[in-house]
């Protein structure tokens, strides 16, 4: 193609625009309300799955080793096994920290968990009535998982190492989690068939209002001996205009409403905050500007491509 | 030789030979109803003015569609320019179109756009460059007499005017054939006479020219080779021929 021809389309495209106003308005409009709920919906699901995701990182697998003395009152004895050196207990915590579903690995030593411990239950001078540690031999990892539907398939793993003597876990928080996860997921699902639903039945009326105003222009230029990407590059110029200002809008829209929701909701429930951790509008555009802009000129161009191939065939 | 300039020379003889619009045997039906022509068989020569008239439903415009490969032929061959259009693959159709100008009664100009725009756009088409554009569509505009309305939109020119831009559209590519299909249909008896003088100028240059139309009172006057058309028949075909009324 020559540089005049691609000029000439670029601004015939732009100029078909204005010519057009009321097409290219109801069209802008059109997208933009779809992409608008699009992504409105995206904060709210990505809001949700980021909570669901933080309360998912708290949620750890404790791991015990066998012990060489006489294990404390209360403490349980699980399994018979190998009673593993430091070296070995090294060794299982990389092999932890390797596997897929773990996101980190942490050691805690007997001295460290009995300072917690005491300190949480007996206050400062915990030390005073307990001359030796009481729960000597109880090192353990406390392992975070990436994934807390993958909690079993780790929890089997670890308890078939000789030397762990016990794996304390809450079966039930994992799959409440998994459970929120998975409802998220098909609520998701169902409300983008929704909205695609919605979308394609706005567009193709719009796009039908806009192959009557093309038809004549399209023919005309037929007749002259215009190739098909001649006369279909303009349009598609146009649609993806089109699509562009109508992916900017609402993008700039959700960009106001949500800083504002956020402001207003953490301002108000100040008490939420420490427990609801949303996601700050920088995090939700990282994702939602690409995708509403790729969308948006896909929108345009496809709407576009497939209002002047039905005219072509002259 | 180049396989591009043995074909072209293919079509020159075959031109010379069986004329640069030929029929042979041409039939087209639609889905519904009889066949709109019916083993029709004609030749025009390089250079000739042929009136096409008849009835509505003659098939007029299905011949000027097939000229234009608008429709293909249900049977029978029509070559233009020494192209057997039945043949001609999709792709190369806006290329054979390049050579033949369209003017309708209804002119079909583009709106929105300038006298100069519309006549330019032809030339855009065929990618010719901005400068020759520049030369080519003021020169046009005065062989048909808009020269000082170049700006102007089709909103605010009459129907002669209209069809002049039509035809300055039509011409500014330098076509071997114009396709009129009833030109003056929507104009008054002064507009009717400037455009069929304007077609008859095109004539003498060496375009052929093809006129479909109901006027009897034009075709009548200007003695040419008229083709009537009756229910997708040829009933007559007369050099200097006259109008004749089939009802």
């Amino acid at each position: 193609m020559k540089i005049s021809t691609l000029f000439y389309t670029i601004k015939q495209g732009l100029a078909n625009i204005f010519r057009n106003k009321m097409f290219s308005l109801a069209s802008i409009a059109t997208i933009s309300a779809c992409l608008f709920l699009f992504g409105l919906f995206y904060a709210i699901v990505a809001n949700f799955q980021h909570i669901v995701r933080t309360a998912e990182e708290g949620v750890s697998v404790t791991v015990f080793f066998h012990y060489e003395g006489e294990l404390p009152d209360g403490c349980e004895q699980h399994f018979e096994g190998q009673v593993p050196t430091a070296e070995r207990i090294e060794e299982i915590g990389q092999q932890i920290a390797g596997r897929v579903e773990v996101s980190s690995v942490e050691f805690v030593s007997d001295e460290e968990a009995w300072e917690t411990f005491g300190k949480d239950y007996f206050g400062e001078d915990f030390k005073d009535g307990f001359p030796d540690n009481p729960l000597a031999g109880e090192d353990s990892y406390q392992v975070f998982l990436s994934d807390v539907s993958m909690q079993g398939t780790l929890v089997s793993w670890l308890e078939s190492i000789p030397e762990v003597r016990l794996v304390r876990y809450s079966e039930a928080t994992a799959n409440t989690l998994s459970g929120v996860n998975l409802l998220i997921a098909y609520v998701s699902i169902g409300i983008i068939a929704i909205l695609l639903a919605v979308s394609i039945f706005l567009i193709s009326n719009t796009v039908a209002v806009g192959i009557s105003v093309r038809k004549e222009e399209i023919s005309i230029m037929k007749y002259i001996g215009a190739t098909d990407f001649f006369v279909r590059a303009p349009f598609v110029v146009e649609g993806m205009i089109i699509g562009l200002i109508g992916a900017i809008i609402p993008l700039g829209l959700i960009y106001s409403v949500y800083n504002y929701a956020l402001t207003y909701v953490m301002g108000r429930f100040e008490m939420l905050s420490g427990f609801l951790n949303f996601l700050s509008v920088k995090e939700i555009f990282t994702i939602l500007a690409p995708v509403s802009l790729l969308v948006g000129v896909g929108i345009g161009f496809m709407g576009s491509i497939s209002t002047v191939r039905k005219h072509l065939k002259i | 030789m180049a396989r591009k300039d043995v074909q072209r020379q293919l079509r020159e003889q075959f031109i010379e030979e069986n004329g640069i619009i030929c029929l042979d045997n041409v039939s087209k039906a639609y889905s519904t109803g009889s066949p709109a022509l019916n083993n029709v068989s004609l030749t025009i020569k390089p250079g000739e003015f042929v009136f096409i008239v008849g009835n509505s439903g003659s098939g007029k415009s299905t011949l000027i569609k097939l000229l234009l490969r608008e429709l293909t032929a249900s049977s029978g061959s029509v070559y233009v320019m020494g192209h057997d259009l039945s043949k001609i693959p999709r792709r190369k159709i806006p290329q054979f179109r390049r050579n033949l100008g369209v003017v309708f009664q209804d002119f079909r100009l583009l709106k929105d756009r300038n006298v100069f725009e519309n006549v330019a756009f032809a030339q855009r088409v065929i990618q010719v460059p901005a400068k020759e554009i520049q030369r080519n569509v003021p020169a046009i505009l005065s062989t048909v007499g808009l020269a000082g309305k170049y700006k102007s939109k089709p909103r605010q020119l009459s129907g002669g005017e209209q069809q002049r831009v039509a035809l300055a559209r039509a011409l500014v590519n330098k076509p071997s054939i114009l396709l009129a299909d009833e030109p003056t249909g929507n104009l008054d008896p002064t507009n009717t006479w400037e455009i069929m003088n304007l077609l008859e100028e095109i004539n003498a240059n060496g375009t052929t020219v093809l006129v479909v139309t109901h006027n009897s009172e034009v075709v009548n006057a200007m003695q040419k080779r008229v083709i009537t058309l009756k229910k997708g028949v040829i009933v007559s075909d007369e050099e200097e021929g006259g109008y004749i009324d089939e009802d």
